[in-house]
């Protein structure tokens, strides 16, 4: 197994040719570690590995690597996301050795929420580096042993270094091509914006296929079941890069009262079982948010379930 | 130029409270051409402040002026004659006037009327937009034209974020995404293929990040 | 002692419509308030703000600008950017504490010579029912100086 680039989970998972489910967890606005063990323990042995987000919506929030940490202790594995808004070069860094000396394995670069929506907006943000830049210096630090400015690193953080992709988002044109540059720039694996459109997704695959992105990257579907017809309109208009189709909300609208959450499940599972034959896809990312007790019922009923365990 | 928005009133009103007598000192450079901080700006807000002074029964003289420019010491020496008449000066030049007048006249004490806020230009009348971040090391050939250290919220230099939605950035509708510029100028162009580059990170020492830097012409220069 | 007051008004009047108006309501033998000064002016986009703030400063009860109809300015749109600076004044004026209603901006034709009176005399009403101008009201009555400190 030395050929590993980690040695995480979700890469052995991925390079066994499984199909990889992965979950995701926001850090509480506080210090209150008991309620986030309470969300961890919905997710145990639901999924190869669970993302951590760092100030999500630029509201902040217990620390990303420090909620990793606790999770590595409860026995899961994190996926530890990193933002280019709160930090500079120097404490990317440093971040990134410290949460792999804490046992982090996974890593997700993200440009992040502009401040502007959070809970600080009149916070001065960094930008230092953008998340390709991440990408590219997570690589260095793990295959060269070498900081960005090419002092050596003693023990270097291997990790598997994970990027996001939004198939939705404008410019359409430029979106296959970003993700091939965070692959370039060395992501391991992909996790994507909640899909909802599926003719737009199926597209953005077929070219990301035919520009053999898929053979150098495993690609993960992001899914995030609709709650309620407030939620999907709300998805619709106001987060920035999110496509609803109104074919979707139509349909639930038109679920039986007290039974619109269960369709949305309904259509998350459909789209689950799309994925799993869907050429490219390697996974799903399941970003069920505040909604970690119904995973393990999403889990099962799309099949997913007993996950596999590799030595 | 510099681009600056004139202060509130009351809060120049705050600054020269305990003032009888004060100068309008206003500057023909970039603050005229953006309309905050020429001779116009001055009239106006002298006039302002005079009735404000009358309507408290408050004696107050406000004397005007405008120079050439504030951020050259051959101007700021105009001001010698009359500088120390005053109980204060207010300058309604960007941020870099008063301080090259409080140089000058250490004895003096200098306020400013304007918050100077970005190096931009008209792109109507009554619109100015920022172009430049004075990063110091120019990448805008990389991206025809369009500066994304400027005018990309998040300074990305290798592509869109999720954010770009119809044209706009995510932090408001009225602020274009200069990514989804760059990118459908170079579909337009049948060059998308140079944005597969990967822009390294950017050496930010030329920046405001490498401590307050000096521009050293030494063929012009004068020592002594 | 309001009876007793009497308003002073400066009016820019534009030479193409609002002067010339003025010129057929006297040819018309119409009343208008002898409180209105008329400064005649080419445009009123020539009309600038601190024009208006200078009058205010010199204790003018009221100020107006009387322009062409929107759409018929003979120099195209000198009477919108007049329009745009009298809104300029009123907020100034505002922050002041002084009532934005003493500024005014008027469109008319040159053939409106009834509608020239109609404004002068509605502008003299109002400034009348407005009082002295804040500005000129010196010494000013302590009862008028604790309601104005009351306000803010």
């Amino acid at each position: 197994m030395d050929d590993l680039k980690s040695g995480s989970n979700l890469e052995k998972v991925l390079k066994a040719g499984h199909f990889a489910f992965t979950g995701e967890c926001g850090p509480p606005k506080g210090a209150n570690i008991a309620h986030l063990k309470e969300k961890f323990a919905h997710l145990k042995g639901m999924v190869d590995a669970v993302n951590l987000t760092d100030n999500q919506t630029a509201v902040v929030r217990l620390s990303s690597w420090a909620a990793s940490a606790v999770m590595v202790q409860e026995g899961l594995e994190p996926n530890f996301q990193m933002v280019c808004r709160d930090r500079n070069r120097l404490a990317m860094q440093s971040d990134i050795l410290g949460a792999y000396a804490l046992g982090v394995r996974n890593m997700l670069c993200l440009s992040g929420d502009h401040q502007k929506f959070g809970n600080h907006p009149a916070a001065k943000n960094v930008y230092d580096i953008d998340s390709m830049q991440l990408i590219s210096l997570v690589k260095k630090m793990r295959d060269d042993s070498k900081f960005m400015n090419d002092d050596p690193i003693d023990v270097p953080p291997r990790l598997f270094i994970g990027a996001a992709a939004n198939p939705f988002a404008e410019p359409f044109d430029f979106r296959v091509y970003r993700m091939a540059k965070k692959i370039a720039a060395g992501a391991d694996f992909i996790q994507t914006q909640c899909i909802y459109n599926m003719d737009r997704f199926r597209t953005f695959m077929k070219q990301a296929v035919d520009m053999g992105l898929t053979e150098k990257c495993h690609i993960l579907a992001g899914v995030t079941p609709m709650k309620t017809v407030g939620m999907a309109n709300y998805m619709s208009k106001s987060v920035p890069g999110m496509e609803v189709p109104e074919s979707l909300i139509k349909r639930l609208k038109g679920a039986e009262k007290g039974k619109t959450a269960e369709e949305g499940i309904r259509f998350c599972l459909e789209q689950i079982e799309e994925f799993k034959t869907m050429e490219g896809i390697a996974g799903v990312h399941l970003m069920a948010i505040e909604w970690e007790h119904r995973v393990p019922e999403i889990a099962e009923r799309a099949g997913l379930l007993p996950r596999p365990v590799i030595p | 130029m510099i681009v600056a928005d004139r202060k509130s009133l009351s809060e120049i009103q705050d600054m020269v409270k305990n003032c009888r007598k004060i100068l309008l000192v206003g500057c023909k450079g970039c603050v005229t051409v953006c309309n905050v901080g020429g001779l116009k700006e001055v009239q106006v807000l002298a006039a302002t402040l005079r009735i404000a002074a009358k309507m408290a029964d408050r004696p107050l003289i406000v004397a005007e002026t405008v120079l050439e420019r504030q951020c050259d010491p051959e101007y700021v020496e105009m001001l010698k004659p009359v500088v120390n008449d005053f109980d204060a000066v207010v300058s309604m030049a960007c941020g870099v006037g008063p301080q090259f007048l409080a140089e000058a006249y250490p004895n003096q004490r200098f306020f400013p009327a304007v918050n100077t806020t970005f190096f931009g230009g008209a792109v109507a009348h009554g619109i100015w937009e920022e172009r430049c971040a004075g990063c110091g090391t120019c990448v805008i050939h990389h991206f025809d034209g369009m500066c994304p250290v400027a005018r990309c919220s998040k300074s990305l230099l290798n592509g869109p974020c999720g954010g770009s939605d119809h044209g706009k950035c995510e932090i408001s509708k009225n602020v274009n995404c200069i990514w989804d510029r760059i990118v459908r100028k170079k579909v337009e162009q049948g060059r998308l293929d140079d944005l597969l580059d990967i822009i390294p990170a950017k050496n930010w020492q030329t920046a405001r990040d490498g401590g307050p830097r000096q521009s050293r012409r030494e063929e012009l220069f004068q020592n002594g | 002692m309001s009876d007793a007051f009497e308003p002073t008004i400066i009016a820019f009047c534009c030479k193409y419509c609002a002067y010339a108006a003025a010129d057929l309501a006297g040819s018309m033998r119409l009343s208008y308030p002898s409180n209105i000064k008329i400064s005649q002016v080419p445009c009123t986009g020539r009309v600038d703000i601190v024009h208006l703030l200078k009058a205010i400063e010199d204790g003018t009860d009221g100020v107006y600008v009387a322009g062409c109809m929107e759409g018929d300015c003979h120099f195209v749109s000198g009477n919108l950017k007049a329009r745009k600076r009298v809104e300029y004044v009123k907020k100034t004026l505002t922050e002041l504490g002084i009532e934005p209603e003493r500024v005014e901006m008027y469109n008319l034709s040159s053939a409106m010579g009834p509608r020239f009176a109609e404004i002068a005399i509605d502008m003299t009403d109002r400034i009348r029912k407005l009082g002295p101008s804040p500005v000129r009201r010196q010494p000013r009555p302590v009862a008028a100086t604790e309601q104005k400190e009351g306000e803010r």
